[in-house]
């Protein structure tokens, strides 16, 4: 209990020092910040509009709190450009960004299972030394190269999928899951390695315990000790770090979204930075982090409460 | 326990790099922002005749040799990547030095006083670490403006936390031993021996992590210009090529696949020098 209390506290002082953050950046503009808000061509009117909207005629503090109510009500201003409100525009985009970090997880986890436990079984063999040396080099690719690559292969030289292009999910299912698979498996085979390099690693440890050696002695198949008895025990860590994985993918998911051309959250946030819209690149901003920290928090605080081990520790430091 | 060829090949690509971004002015390569409408997308080892046309002398033919072809608006890819490796390279360098100094330094106070002061650092460090870092860098160069100052110190805030965990880490263990012990009942206060015991010897096991953090900037780098937010345009920055050459990557996939080439090298050779000297180095310790 005392662990998820001090757990808590922190994801609150972290959401605080966010939402100051965000606030600060649109407001120690250099300059008039209505002007910068209003853009080149604002009227003089515009830039009256936009005072009083941001109430720019109080103590910066004071509008910081104000600022903050507002958000806490889940109004975050309009977008300077669409005039529409920005927590709709973003709620509208978010289903898609969880759709590709969901797929391409479902994609990276086919591809370290396989490898993870077959390179645990065999380590130290040539193989083991083959999956760990492509692991290296995929690390070294930064996603946006890794999301070209995928194009020229599957789309330019091979043919088999469109390189942009999204079909919404009520228009066609398949049409809609097919949008997805190339951007899934550009951040896919980044994510691979970290996944495979846990699994590995717990595999090992497992596959030395004296369970698995009474499981090879009752004779069985090294397919059905490996599946059976060492899997479920080796997968712990894997789980933990596929939930913080996702929070760390949104920042992949904004250059992924903006190659494949797919209307996600990150794409929106490179959109609304390109035609200058400060309020609704505020409001991504604040949205993506935040769901960032809790993403983080709730998966810590998960894993504090199953796993004992975890909780002794951190009691300790 | 060895080096290893693979490691001394990564050093030797490293130091191709960072001596060809330094030399790059004295190199017979065209201007990288020179453009040659003729020579769209030519592809790597093209023959350029340029007639070159002086007041009271005859026509000239110079012959230059594209050896890497030329990008969308026909500059030379050359030129570009050496020019662009200049931005690279000092990001890359520069960034993890202001993360080096600044968190190595609190890590080692963090782990040699203890108490408060490690407390709250850790905290600090924390809050920046729960930042998803490419939104914090979109966020400030889009606000502040990006140029090399505002992302080389944008970044290298960015790779505070990491340095300094691992400089606490490597202070708490190093602590309690006895060449610490013997410097302090020969009277050294707690500042003499933060700087002459301590910091010797947590700055090397801090400095080759570096080496890894340096191979993440130049990623981060190169995606902040993919996306056209890095260095504005006319300066050629890797990242920027590759976004260039997106549009034509099927009948030109050159323009694209040879700057990510020369990032991916760049890049794995980082990650493995900065991987085979830990492995060196801890070697060498279970050895003793």
């Amino acid at each position: 209990m005392q662990i998820i209390a001090k757990k808590l506290s922190r994801f609150l002082l972290v959401v605080v020092a966010v939402s100051a953050f965000t606030f600060l950046l649109v407001n120690l503009l250099p300059g008039d910040v209505a002007y910068i808000v209003g853009g080149e061509d604002a009227t003089l009117e515009d830039i009256k509009v936009i005072h009083e909207r941001l109430g720019l005629d109080r103590n910066v503090v004071v509008r910081y709190f104000i600022w903050l109510q507002k958000s806490a009500r889940g109004d975050l201003g309009v977008s300077i450009l669409t005039n529409e409100p920005v927590l709709g525009t973003i709620l509208a985009r978010l289903p898609v960004t969880i759709e590709l970090l969901i797929i391409s997880q479902c994609i990276a986890l086919m591809l370290a299972l396989p490898a993870g436990i077959a390179s645990a079984y065999k380590s130290g063999s040539m193989f083991d030394r083959f999956v760990n040396g492509i692991g290296l080099s995929t690390l070294s690719i930064p996603s946006f190269v890794m999301a070209l690559l995928t194009i020229y292969l599957f789309s330019i030289k091979l043919r088999w999928l469109p390189a942009t292009g999204y079909t919404s999910f009520s228009v066609s299912l398949g049409d809609n899951l097919k949008s997805f698979i190339l951007p899934g498996l550009s951040i896919a085979l980044i994510e691979w390695v970290v996944l495979m390099r846990v699994l590995r690693s717990d595999m090992i440890t497992t596959l030395r315990q004296d369970f698995i050696l009474m499981a090879r002695a009752k004779g069985l198949p090294p397919w059905r000790v490996l599946l059976q008895h060492a899997l479920r025990p080796s997968s712990f860590t894997l789980i933990t770090i596929l939930g913080i994985q996702i929070g760390r993918h949104l920042g992949e998911a904004v250059i992924v979204e903006t190659i494949f051309a797919l209307p996600g959250i990150g794409r929106l946030l490179v959109n609304a930075i390109y035609s200058r819209d400060y309020i609704l690149v505020q409001g991504c901003i604040l949205l993506i982090t935040i769901g960032y920290v809790t993403i983080n928090s709730v998966v810590d605080i998960i894993y504090a409460i199953l796993d004992p081990r975890i909780r002794k520790e951190l009691s300790h430091g | 326990m060895r080096l290893g060829v693979a490691f001394w090949i990564s050093l030797c690509w490293i130091a191709i790099v960072v001596a060809s971004a330094a030399s790059a002015r004295w190199w017979a390569i065209p201007e990288p922002d020179r453009m040659d409408w003729n020579h769209i997308c030519a592809a790597p080892g093209t023959i350029i005749n340029e007639v070159v046309l002086q007041p009271g002398k005859e026509m000239e033919i110079s012959k230059y040799i594209s050896l890497l072809g030329t990008d969308t608006k026909g500059r030379d890819i050359v030129s570009r990547i050496i020019y662009g490796a200049r931005i690279s390279i000092s990001i890359g360098l520069l960034a993890p030095l202001i993360g080096l100094l600044i968190g190595g330094l609190l890590g080692c106070l963090a782990g040699f006083y203890r108490g408060a002061m490690e407390s709250s650092i850790v905290v600090a460090m924390d809050i920046i670490l729960a930042f998803p870092g490419l939104i914090l860098l979109l966020a400030v160069t889009f606000y502040l403006g990006s140029n090399l100052q505002n992302l080389i110190l944008s970044l290298g805030f960015l790779t505070i936390p990491v340095f300094c965990r691992v400089a606490r880490a490597k202070t708490l263990a190093l602590r309690s031993l006895e060449f610490v012990q013997a410097a302090r009942l020969t009277g050294a206060g707690n500042v003499t021996i933060l700087y002459r015991e301590i910091i010797p010897n947590v700055i090397i096991p801090v400095a080759i992590y570096g080496l890894v953090v340096v191979a993440f900037m130049i990623m981060a780098e190169g995606a902040l210009s993919f996306l056209g937010l890095g260095i504005p345009a006319p300066t050629p920055s890797w990242g920027g090529m590759i976004a260039d050459g997106r549009e034509v990557l099927d009948e030109a996939p050159h323009v694209s696949l040879i700057p990510s080439a020369i990032m991916f090298l760049t890049v794995f050779s980082f990650n493995l020098i900065g991987d085979s000297l830990r492995n060196y180095f801890e070697h060498g310790k279970s050895q003793i």
